[in-house]
């Protein structure tokens, strides 16, 4: 088994909110005890619907924004293991170079008012990785790598489409040569068929680069492709962590039953039934009492409601919080995911 | 999906799909920086640009007062009292055209209901308008000694474009003198608000939390205290033993001490907007210090919001020393600025017999005007990349 690159545990972020005027502080539980690692090489793929934490869990372990409480253990080929979590920002920026992140939205994330070459080449200026003519020879470089065209480097970004602006972005996050890369949502905001030229792009260039990809998405179909195990997120918590081909195979978990269901069927000859979901996610201000998904759960029982669930391993390396996952029998994919099976990993 | 994917895969070209081979006009647009672009599109908002013309000729006429004004703004002439203004004409009252302009000359004639003497417009002479006359000696900025005028009549007979006051001073001299004590205490108030505006925006932007509050609510105090009433008092404290320059600079920078509000707001609010953006926090995630992050990511962003923010806080202030000088509390005498000339017409008589006693408010007009045009099509030129999402 290859080594732990990045292990989280107990990750928590709290937001305060304020209700009113010397109203006491309450908390948004955005991310709620959070633990899992990644191994060297892998794409843990994070799934979640949009509140559910998925991306505050990201841009935490990339310290955007300081954990309240956890510890974020990234340990780097040939060095000793580092806990980013009481890091200052001042402390942290010497490690930024291995760790990158590629973001959801295109068009806010590069800013419009530096060239193209600029704003690929900023880590290394920022982090002053190097200088002179290294600094354009390796923006050419990645540059070249991400599929872009030299030629439109003095350009800025109001000239790109979004697929270009986010090869544009991903050329950023890889310039410093990082080990980790954190991608929010790449493809969730691109055009279908752009979103398979990217994830190519990325398949590719961690194989060539041996990254190793915390990938985060709403949609599972997206995930599928792309991770060797997958997370599902709910409410701040993880509520299944399993090998892909396991959790589309046999989820143990109601919620992740209620998302593969919803996933649309190539095969216009299978009949889609999706589990509709009660009612929206919860406030995460005041969470529901025992599992956090009961009011919504098709199986709910009363120990549900009294009773948090704990996140337990029923097969090896198959894990999932809630109480009845033995005796629940829940329905995978119709079809087994042949892009699993002859995927490289 | 997966299908789909595969076939992508053998689809995606090497290179990006916009050749390098387009019309070299759109390889400018895809290489033109954000001030180009604000340019471009600023030139396409008409007012704006008519404004932004308007405002270059009235500061130029400020600046270079003592050459553009034919007198000095306290030369009297015993004989034209609350003359009629003068226009240069083309056409004669015979249909005759002439090139340069002419002017009429002057004759008094008795009013036959007040029984006064009052001048007159003699339209049996005339006079040629001439440029570059020679006049009355002044000294520009204290320093260039000259006696050019920009235009006269070259036999140094009076000429008074926009008539004379009650005590026979050329009104439009005195406007053109006026003008550059009015835009540059504008433009000393904005710079006092402007630097009290960003050093408090940027604390309550920046600090967040019961600071930003506190200092927000200060400033809806302020705000809500009625404006008037407020420079009125304030400016009761200016001793009125202060001779005319120190009572300009304490008006100058009370103004700027209550026109800071606005200013503040603007500051902040882009500044808590910025700071969210990804594209800030990509810099960050890519090791960019703090300082970097400000002076190379969110300065360039906030530039252009700025310049727009002051030249709308323009007018606020020149109407703010406006309304004081009328009411007397502003500035005084000897010192000329639009208020104190508009100070000389509160009387029923000028506005029943010599309305052009008010033709200052015409600038104060056009200034206003021209600044809000301008900020008008800043604003919308500032951000050049918000249309294309």
């Amino acid at each position: 088994m290859p080594e732990t690159l990045l292990a989280v545990r107990n990750l928590k972020k709290y937001f305060p909110v304020r209700t009113g005027w010397l109203q006491p502080a309450e908390y948004v539980r955005a991310v709620d005890d959070v633990s899992f690692t990644i191994r060297r090489g892998e794409t843990l793929g994070l799934v979640g619907e949009s509140g559910s934490g998925k991306t505050t869990v990201g841009r935490t372990i990339l310290r955007a924004i300081a954990p309240t409480a956890g510890e974020i253990v990234i340990t780097l080929s040939g060095e000793d293991s580092i806990d980013l979590a009481p890091l200052t920002r001042r402390d942290i920026r010497p490690l930024r170079q291995h760790m990158q992140m590629i973001f959801q939205d295109p068009y806010a994330s590069l800013s419009p008012r530096m060239t193209v070459r600029d704003i690929i080449a900023e880590p290394l200026v920022a982090g002053k990785l190097a200088s002179g003519d290294e600094i354009d020879r390796r923006v050419r470089d990645i540059a070249e790598r991400c599929r872009l065209n030299v030629e439109h480097l003095r350009r800025f970004p109001h000239a790109f489409s979004g697929g270009q602006r986010q090869r544009i972005g991903i050329a950023r996050a890889l310039i410093s040569n990082p080990s980790f890369v954190v991608c929010d949502e790449p493809v969730s905001a691109l055009d279908v068929s752009i979103q398979a030229e990217i994830l190519n792009l990325l398949e590719d260039l961690q194989q060539e680069r041996g990254l190793t990809y915390l990938f985060i998405a709403h949609d599972l179909s997206v995930v599928e492709h792309i991770s060797d195990r997958v997370a599902v997120m709910y409410l701040g918590q993880i509520v299944e962590l399993a090998p892909t081909q396991q959790i589309f195979a046999v989820p143990h978990h109601p919620y992740t039953e209620a998302l593969l269901s919803s996933v649309p069927e190539p095969d216009p000859h299978i009949e889609m039934q999706p589990i509709p979901l009660k009612g929206e996610i919860p406030n995460p201000v005041k969470p529901p009492s025992g599992c956090y998904f009961h009011p919504r759960c098709p199986y709910v029982q009363d120990k549900c409601r009294a009773e948090p669930p704990l996140l337990r391993e029923y097969q090896p390396g198959h894990f999932a919080a809630c109480h009845f996952a033995d005796e629940l029998q829940l329905v995978g994919r119709y079809t087994p995911p042949e892009a699993a099976a002859d995927s490289p990993h | 999906m997966v299908d789909l994917l595969r076939r992508n895969r053998t689809a995606t070209p090497q290179t990006s799909p916009v050749s390098s081979r387009k019309p070299p006009r759109q390889e400018t647009f895809y290489t033109a920086s954000q001030w180009r672009l604000i340019w471009w599109r600023f030139r396409r908002h008409r007012l704006a640009v008519v404004g932004t013309t308007v405002l270059i000729i009235l500061i130029l006429m400020a600046v270079f007062a003592d050459f553009v004004a034919p007198l000095s703004p306290t030369s009297r002439s015993t004989t034209y009292v609350l003359g009629p203004p003068m226009i240069p004409v083309f056409i004669d009252d015979e249909g005759e055209f002439h090139f340069p302009p002419i002017i009429y000359g002057v004759t008094t004639e008795r009013n036959e209901e007040t029984l006064r003497r009052e001048p007159k417009l003699d339209t049996s002479v005339e006079r040629p308008l001439h440029f570059f006359v020679e006049g009355e000696p002044y000294r520009l900025w204290g320093i260039i000694e000259s006696n050019i005028h920009l235009f006269g009549t070259p036999d140094g007979e009076p000429l008074h474009l926009l008539g004379t006051d009650n005590l026979g001073r050329d009104i439009f001299s005195r406007t053109v003198f006026a003008l550059r004590v009015s835009l540059s205490v504008g433009l000393a108030g904005v710079f006092i608000s402007f630097v009290i505006g960003l050093v408090i925006g940027g604390i309550s932007g920046y600090f967040g939390g019961w600071i930003d509050f506190f200092i927000q609510r200060l400033i809806e105090l302020i705000m809500s205290i009625p404006t008037l009433p407020l420079w009125m008092t304030l400016a009761a404290i200016v001793p009125r033993d202060w001779n005319a320059l120190q009572s300009y600079f304490a008006i100058t920078i009370l103004l700027g001490l209550l026109g800071w509000t606005g200013l503040a707001r603007d500051i902040r609010s882009k500044l808590i907007s910025l700071r969210e953006e990804d594209y800030i926090v990509a810099a960050q995630l890519g090791g960019s210090s703090d300082w970097r992050i400000i002076t190379r990511h969110m300065l360039p962003a906030f530039t252009s919001y700025i310049i727009v923010a002051i030249s709308l806080a323009f007018p606020g202030i020149i109407l703010g020393e406006t309304a004081l000088s009328f009411l007397g509390f502003g500035l005084r005498p000897p010192v000329v600025s639009l208020g104190v000339l508009l100070e000389g017409g509160q009387n029923i008589r000028t506005i029943a017999q010599s309305l052009w006693v008010l033709a200052p408010t015409i600038f104060v007009i056009l200034i206003v005007l021209a600044f809000s045009f301008m900020g008008d099509g800043l604003r919308d030129a500032a951000d050049p990349y918000a249309e294309q999402r």
